[in-house]
Parts: C-alpha cells; sequence; structure tokens
C-alpha cells in the first residue's frame, strides 16, 4: 500500500493531484461528472475585488501540444464567489480549496485575500502575480522581484492562512522573484503560469486570439516547468505547487522530483474532464512501478546526490 | 454530458467540402436539438465541436465542413476508426415555443442542426418551413433530405446557380411563420434580426476551448448576464442577446 499524502504548510493533503485554477471554474461543473472528493483538493478560478467579463472573443487558439488562452480573468467578483460560489460548491465538495486571487493594484490584491482569508472553505490562498491576460495587472506585479514582494508583504499583513504566490515564467529570472517573495513572508510559491504567445491565421492574417496574445499551456510548457521547479526548489525553503503541461501519473510524479509539494493540473482538464481523476487512480500504479512507497518522500528528490 | 468512444460507419462527401459522418455508439446524454459533439482527434490537442445533425438510439450524424487541419484530418478518417467523443453538450433548441407554423433558417454549415430539430417538430405535429441559404449550387445540401420529413423547403443561392437568388432573408418575406429558429453565420443573422416578425432562437459558433463549461473561452454578454455559448448556449433566446 503505497501513501499518496503530501501536506502545503500543515494542511495535508490526500493525494497531490489539484486542478489549476480557471480549468475548473468553482467546482460544481465537475462535480456533475464525478465525485471531486477524490481530489487533493482543487484551485478555484481566479477571483477579483470587482466582477469582469473578461477580455473579446476569439479567447482560444489551438497550438502544437497546447493552447493559448487570453480569457482576461472573466469572474463574478468576490462577493459573489463568498454569497453564490463558495455555498453552491460546499454541497459537492467537503474539503477545502485553494482561493485563488488576481487584482490591479496592492490594495485590491489585500482587499480581496483578507475576505477569502475568512472563509472557513478556504484552505490557501494562491496569489496570482502572473496573468498575462490583463494590462496594469496580474503579471506587470510578477514579472519585478520588489513589486512582487509588495503583494506578498500586503497580503501576508491581513490575512492568517498560507499564502502562496503564483508566479510567471515570462522573466529572466524566475529565482530572484521566488526569493523575494520568500523574503517578504510567503508560505509557498505555485509555479509556474502561462508563456506568453501568440498564434496567426493564415486566412485572415490576423492574431487568432482578440486580444492578439495569451497564455500558452499544455503538454509542450512541461519541460519548461520541471526546468523552473527545480532551479527554485534550489533556491528557497518555501514549498512549491507545481503546475505546467501535467496530463498524467508520470508528470506529477516527475514535477515532485523537480521539487513540488503538490502539482495542479490545468490545461488537461478542458480536452478530458476526467483528467485528474484518471491520474489519482493511476497514481498509486505509477508509484509501484518506480518503488516509490511514500510521494512525500520523493519532493526535490532529483537534487539528491 | 457523456465521453465515450463513437465507431465511424460512414464519412462521405456530400457537397463541396462538406461531409457527413455517421458515428456509432450511446446517444443517451443528447436531450434536444442543436446540442453538440466535442472530437478528440490524434495529433491536435483541443477538441473539435461539431453540431449534431441527426441521432437515434445508437447513432449520431454529424455534418461539418473542412475549414482548417482539424476538420481535414477529420475528413480523412475510414469507417471502423474509434473517436474519443463528449457527447450531449450545450442546451439545444427548445421547442416547445415554436408555434404551429415554426420557421427554420440554415446558412450553410448551419444548416445541420436544423435536421434535427425539423424532425422533432413535424413529429409534434408542426408545420415547419425551411429555409436553407448557400453562396452556390455547389455548396447545396439536404434539400431532399428536409422535403422528405414533409417540411416545405425554400433554397436560395447567392450567385442564383440554384432556388431563389439572394440570401435567406429574401425568401423570409413571402413566408408566414409563428416562430423562428436559426444557425448560421452572423452576417446572416444580424439580417434576420433586422427583418423577422416574431420570437426565435438562434444558434451561436464560437472558437472554445473545452465545450463544457469550465475556461470561460467562449463567453459573450446578454441581457440577463455573462453565458458561455458552450454551456448555457449555444442557443439563445431572441429577446436576450446583445448584438
Amino acid at each position: 500500500m503505497v501513501n499518496t499524502k503530501v501536506s502545503l504548510s500543515g494542511w495535508e493533503l490526500d493525494n497531490p493531484v489539484i486542478p489549476a485554477s480557471g480549468t475548473f471554474g468553482y467546482g460544481y461543473e465537475f462535480a456533475e461528472l464525478y465525485d471531486i472528493n477524490c481530489l487533493g483538493t482543487f484551485s478555484f478560478k481566479g477571483t477579483t475585488k470587482e466582477p469582469r467579463f473578461g477580455n473579446p472573443t476569439p479567447r482560444i487558439a489551438e497550438c502544437p501540444a497546447g493552447m493559448i488562452n487570453s480569457v482576461g480573468l472573466q469572474n463574478p467578483g468576490v462577493d459573489a464567489v463568498i454569497n453564490e460560489e463558495l455555498p453552491k460548491l460546499a454541497k459537492c465538495f467537503d474539503k477545502k480549496v485553494i482561493a485563488n486571487v488576481s487584482g490591479f493594484s496592492i490594495d485590491e490584491y489585500a482587499y480581496t485575500c483578507e475576505l477569502l482569508d475568512k472563509q472557513e472553505q478556504v484552505g490557501l490562498l494562491e496569489v496570482n502575480v502572473s496573468c498575462p491576460n490583463v494590462h496594469n495587472g496580474g503579471m506587470s506585479f510578477g514579472t519585478d522581484p520588489e513589486c512582487a514582494a509588495a503583494v506578498t508583504k500586503a497580503v501576508k499583513a491581513v490575512t492568517t492562512k498560507p499564502v502562496y504566490i503564483k508566479l510567471t515564467p515570462n522573466v529572466t529570472d524566475i529565482v530572484s522573484v521566488a526569493k523575494a517573495c520568500e523574503q517578504a513572508g510567503a508560505d509557498g510559491i505555485s509555479m509556474i503560469n502561462t508563456l506568453l504567445g501568440m498564434r496567426i491565421d493564415l486566412r485572415t492574417k490576423k492574431p487568432v486570439i482578440a486580444n492578439k496574445m495569451g497564455g500558452f499551456s499544455g503538454s509542450a510548457i512541461l519541460p519548461v516547468a520541471v526546468r523552473m521547479i527545480y532551479q527554485v526548489y534550489e533556491a528557497v525553503n518555501i514549498p512549491i505547487i507545481g503546475m505546467g503541461g501535467v496530463g498524467s501519473a508520470h508528470d506529477v510524479i516527475e514535477l515532485m522530483l523537480a521539487g513540488a509539494s503538490a502539482v495542479q493540473v490545468g490545461a488537461a482538464n478542458l480536452v478530458d474532464p476526467f483528467i485528474c481523476k484518471k491520474i489519482i487512480e493511476d497514481l498509486p500504479k505509477e508509484m509501484e512501478k518506480y518503488n516509490i512507497d511514500d510521494l512525500s518522500k520523493i519532493i526535490g528528490g532529483a537534487h539528491n546526490g | 454530458m457523456k465521453q465515450g468512444l463513437y465507431k465511424i460507419t460512414e464519412n462521405v462527401s456530400i457537397a463541396k467540402d462538406i461531409m457527413r459522418m455517421t458515428l456509432c455508439g450511446d446517444t443517451s446524454a443528447i436531450t434536444a436539438p442543436g446540442q453538440f459533439v466535442n472530437i478528440k482527434l490524434d495529433g491536435f490537442y483541443l477538441r473539435r465541436p461539431i453540431s449534431i445533425c441527426d441521432y437515434d438510439d445508437n447513432s449520431i450524424t454529424l455534418i461539418y465542413k473542412i475549414v482548417g487541419e482539424g476538420t481535414q484530418a477529420l475528413s480523412e478518417m475510414d469507417d471502423g476508426v474509434e473517436l474519443d467523443l463528449l457527447v450531449g453538450l450545450g442546451n439545444g433548441y427548445d421547442v416547445s415555443k415554436s408555434g404551429e407554423k415554426p420557421l427554420l433558417i440554415g446558412g450553410g454549415v448551419g444548416v445541420p442542426p436544423l435536421y434535427n430539430l425539423c424532425k422533432k417538430l413535424v413529429g409534434l405535429g408542426k408545420e415547419p418551413t425551411v429555409i436553407l441559404g448557400f453562396n452556390s449550387a455547389q455548396d447545396v445540401f439536404y434539400e431532399e433530405q428536409f422535403k422528405a420529413l414533409g417540411a416545405k423547403v425554400l433554397v436560395t443561392t447567392a450567385d442564383g446557380s440554384h432556388g431563389i437568388k439572394g440570401f435567406v432573408t429574401d425568401a423570409m418575406k413571402d413566408v408566414e411563420y409563428s416562430y423562428f429558429f436559426t444557425c448560421g453565420p452572423m452576417p446572416m443573422f444580424k439580417a434576420i434580426e433586422a427583418t423577422a416578425k416574431t420570437s426565435g432562437q438562434y444558434s451561436f459558433e464560437e472558437r472554445m476551448g473545452c465545450g463544457f463549461g469550465a475556461c470561460m473561452g467562449c463567453s459573450c454578454k446578454t441581457k440577463y448576464g455573462n453565458k458561455r455559448i458552450c454551456k448555457d448556449g449555444p442557443v439563445l433566446e431572441r429577446e436576450e442577446i446583445v448584438w
């Protein structure tokens, strides 16, 4: 009998598999398909202070081994999330969730986090300083170590639950951003968000996405995620939630060996709505195949020796 | 919604760049005409959403246009190949509002979902009129099939090479109808919106990520709030649409 339990800042998860923000809504869509209580937990749709419609369509483009999205943080706003989405989720999910938060100013991040921190259903806060699809917000905070640290400090000052900062790979040196967050008091790092990409339609000779650029995700980005998690694991002492192109139990183990304490599954949910359930079911077999008894013992295993 | 493997039993050309594919498998998740399936294809990341033209207890008929690499690959598949489908996606048309003389208006590759809708309406004892709009005679399909259901059928072509010369709205002028259902390109929708005399339902197309409401890739604004074309649509009522 293998042990798939892992923990994030003292929060024990039955397994490390976590649907990533923006690919799982507020959970109840998937609860119609299977019992989502099998998940480690999940990270809900990126939430902002005010409701947002997001970007114009088309928001989606096909890519080799992946996709580009430019949704632009569509969400009903933090009040509706607390008053409508979380009560709906409570009916189909018994575990705590990860509250994913975005903002357009440091005050906004702090405001939204403070409200969500008070919700019993929230296990930890994942602060997205890495959304590539909005102007004057999101990624602009995550590309500069000082800005990322300022957001971290502001959020930590008004919250009690673990705060994980979700980082963008669209930087020259992700390690310096991760270290700045750690020094500012972050309890963990979530990485990586999508890579900025673009597709052009040869018929129209224009970008496919209305907003021109968007976030590239899917299996193609797995090696980038492995490399960056590996680098950041060497530089910080706080846990990492790894993500980027994960689509199998094999990928989950690979990211954990690189240094992830838990692993999020993003774009793969959109292609196969049952993928997280399948990964969780496959995980014990995959562990046995590689002589792994206890998943939490392999975190960062690729760094030894 | 159900996920399953569906075996191709037919995949043939029925007009210029227009293919008809029939698949065998579980259709219990289909609840209304105008719903769609989402097809996984080897070598492509995202699934391809295709509207359901017709279905029975164990088969699904799809009519699709070859427009890109995905549909090109689909068109080259042989009988017997099994495809991974998500079935029963979207809301579909609400036939309860049709009145006695519904008008069905299809433009090009927007025609297919109207076929099962027409079949359902005839089954309910309604007297549908169907207007099918195409660019040219070589693009025309399913004129005879709609007639065989018992519908009155008018075909328009933009170049006049078949049926009435002009657009679907030219054929609409002389039709009496109680309600309308439509599917087709946006310029056709705008022309219908400018001339239609009754309530109706429009089925929209949009680039989708997942097709089942998770990714917010195909959102639109309506008078009743934001909706997802894939989950809350693709069919929207005339009264709620923001043009």
